[in-house]
């Protein structure tokens, strides 16, 4: 459990202002919010890395606001591993362990689990600069861990990594977390990410929170314009996945990808969706027939809301492709997107 | 392939430059006979003059690394005001010119300064002293070290040492298994740097302790006496003497590298 009152940090670069959160035990938490908007400052705080003005911070049910760092529990993994160059891959991961007293008999235990689902076994000897960004991530994780800490913080784990090894970290950190009693707390800007591992998230910016909430209440709710703009995908749908196809509570969608996943998220950009009076031949291999439920001002841009079965999407459109298009609430139209446009987690 | 101008410009200015700091050095070199080598070093005040010169360039090294250590990495770790000021000051020694050094440093340790009254009535002579010679190695050599260590911590990512706090070690703990381990190469190219700075000077030891007399100075007294050819053996004792330490030093370091 992490809980954090009133917090105000200043530093030179940075400042993190009034910041209230409560993260429950064993938790996957995650932080979003764009560049500077001072979460790598916040995650640090915790951590008891960073000097902070006022305020208090609550590990648990001690209070840790005046604890140095290694006083606290909080383990670190960060975008750029920060291994210890001069050290081994075993020697980074029991690194922990010269300052914890622990159960022997316990810690043979969760070494092991860390190898088996980190496979790490093979690597043992190996220094880090010989190893993958892949690699390097899950020995950081590894070392986290194995310390039982009781809070994990991960700054953009999975950011500096390559797609494929991406998915394969990223995988192994939800089986760590459901297999642990440690509270996570994860810095990302990726919203794959934040969907297939968080639970509840915030939405950082320029040092202040602006919205808490389950991340499909992020997504979906957004509280303010910045959050809105933040998440950009307005089209979120819970799916099953069939080959290279998505079932969305009855309508299919062609992903033109296979998934590895059985279930999943699909987004898709408001602006991928393009609106027709008639049916378009194009080479969009997803088209579909709904009704106009909606149509929003938004400056700019309208967006209008469309519903086939029991799935509304919502386009983006200018003024005047709204009044060449003729469109008003009841109006059915077509609509397709490429099948490149859907994003699938 | 037809090479630029500029190519054959930089090359030419290449040539010229390491044949002029080559040249006299192997001129210097191969001047004196064998016999005028061994009779050199056979002689009491030779050996005693490198001796008093190794030694007080590696006691000056040993203090810079001992004092300048924590202020190296408080330099390379944070940032506070006047942060310019402190670096430019420890840049000051390099830029002074030599004998002024040695004036400047009488000047507070003589008896009419109240700090050269305090060091008398704890019975430390600084005028032709040791302990004088070490304190002038020791201002000239300070900047040497304190840059290359400086460097080596600012390589080193602040969040490896953030890791380890992180994992339960203390920052004394950090410093131990981390910090040093990764900077130590460039604390001891500080050390070397330190030290052949130390080895070379000669204008600032020459006002502050003519006597004992190190070795560049017996060179500078040998010449002034006797000529040039009576000081060349001292010379090429001197400077053989300490290439081979500094190479010693650089071999091992390197091997140590290769290892890892």
């Amino acid at each position: 459990m992490i809980a954090i009152r009133e917090l105000n940090i200043d530093l030179r670069e940075f400042q993190v202002r009034d910041i209230d959160l409560h993260i429950a035990e064993n938790e996957f938490f995650v932080l979003m919010g764009p560049t500077g908007a001072g979460k790598t400052v916040l995650l640090e705080a915790i951590a008891g890395l960073v000097p902070i003005k006022s305020g208090t911070i609550l590990i648990g049910d001690q209070e840790v606001t005046r604890l140095p760092p290694e006083k606290r529990g909080t383990s670190l993994v960060y975008q750029d591993y920060a291994l210890f160059p001069h050290l081994t891959v075993m020697e980074n991961i029991i690194y922990g362990l010269h300052f914890h007293k622990m159960d022997k008999k316990q810690t043979k235990e969760r070494f092991d689990q860390l190898m088996e689902v980190l496979d790490l076994s093979h690597l043992h000897h190996r220094l880090p600069t010989n190893l993958s960004g892949g690699e390097k991530q899950r020995v950081a994780v590894a070392r986290a861990l194995m310390i039982d800490p009781r809070v994990v913080l991960l700054d953009e784990p999975l950011s500096a990594l390559d797609p494929g090894f991406r998915e394969e970290v990223r995988n192994a950190l939800r089986r760590l977390h459901q297999s642990s009693e440690a509270t996570f707390l994860m810095v990302t800007h990726d919203f794959a990410e934040a969907l297939s591992l968080g639970g509840r998230a915030a939405v950082m910016n320029s040092g202040r929170i602006e919205q808490v909430g389950t991340i499909e209440d992020i997504f979906q709710r957004p509280l303010s314009m910045f959050v809105a703009d933040f998440v950009g995908m307005k089209n979120l749908f819970a799916v099953q996945f069939q080959g290279t196809r998505a079932d969305a509570k009855g309508l299919e969608i062609e992903l033109g990808r296979k998934s590895i996943n059985s279930r999943g998220y699909l987004a898709i950009r408001p602006e991928d969706i393009v609106i027709s009076r008639k049916a378009l031949s194009s080479s969009m291999r997803n088209s579909f027939r709904g009704i106009v439920t909606g149509i929003l001002d938004q400056g700019f841009y309208y967006e209008v809301h469309l519903l086939v079965g029991a799935v509304t999407f919502k386009s983006l459109i200018t003024k005047r492709s709204l009044f060449e298009l003729k469109l008003h609430e009841g109006a059915e139209v077509f609509f397709s997107f490429k099948a490149s446009a859907v994003h699938s987690f | 392939m037809k090479r630029e101008p500029f190519f054959w410009v930089s090359v030419s200015c290449g040539i010229v430059i390491m044949a002029f700091i080559i040249l006299p050095l192997i001129q210097l070199l191969t001047s004196p006979s064998v016999e005028m080598l061994r009779e050199s070093i056979g002689d009491k005040d030779v050996g005693r003059s490198i001796w008093l010169s190794i030694y007080t360039a590696g006691l000056a090294a040993v203090i810079s690394f001992v004092l300048g250590t924590p202020l190296a990495y408080l330099l390379a770790r944070s940032n506070f005001k006047g942060k310019r000021l402190v670096e430019g000051i420890i840049d000051l020694p390099i830029a002074i010119p030599h004998p002024v050094v040695g004036i400047a440093i009488l000047s507070v340790a003589g008896r009419n300064h109240w700090f050269g009254q305090m060091l008398g009535e704890l019975g430390i002579r600084i005028m032709g002293s040791v302990t004088g010679i070490v304190t002038v190695l020791t201002f000239v050599g300070i900047p040497f070290y304190l840059n290359a260590t400086k460097a080596g911590f600012e390589a080193i990512s602040p969040r490896l040492e953030k890791v380890s706090r992180s994992l339960g070690a203390s920052m004394f703990s950090t410093f131990i298994r981390i910090t040093f381990p990764l900077a130590w190469r460039s604390m001891l190219i500080g050390i070397i740097m330190c030290c052949a700075r130390a080895i070379s000077e000669f204008g600032a030891v020459v006002i502050v302790a003519y006597h004992p007399m190190i070795a560049p100075v017996l060179i500078y007294e040998r010449f002034e006496a006797y000529g040039l050819k009576y000081s060349q053996p001292v010379a090429v004792w001197l400077v053989s003497i300490s290439l081979i330490l500094f190479l010693l030093l650089r071999i091992l370091t390197l091997h140590k590298v290769e290892e890892q």
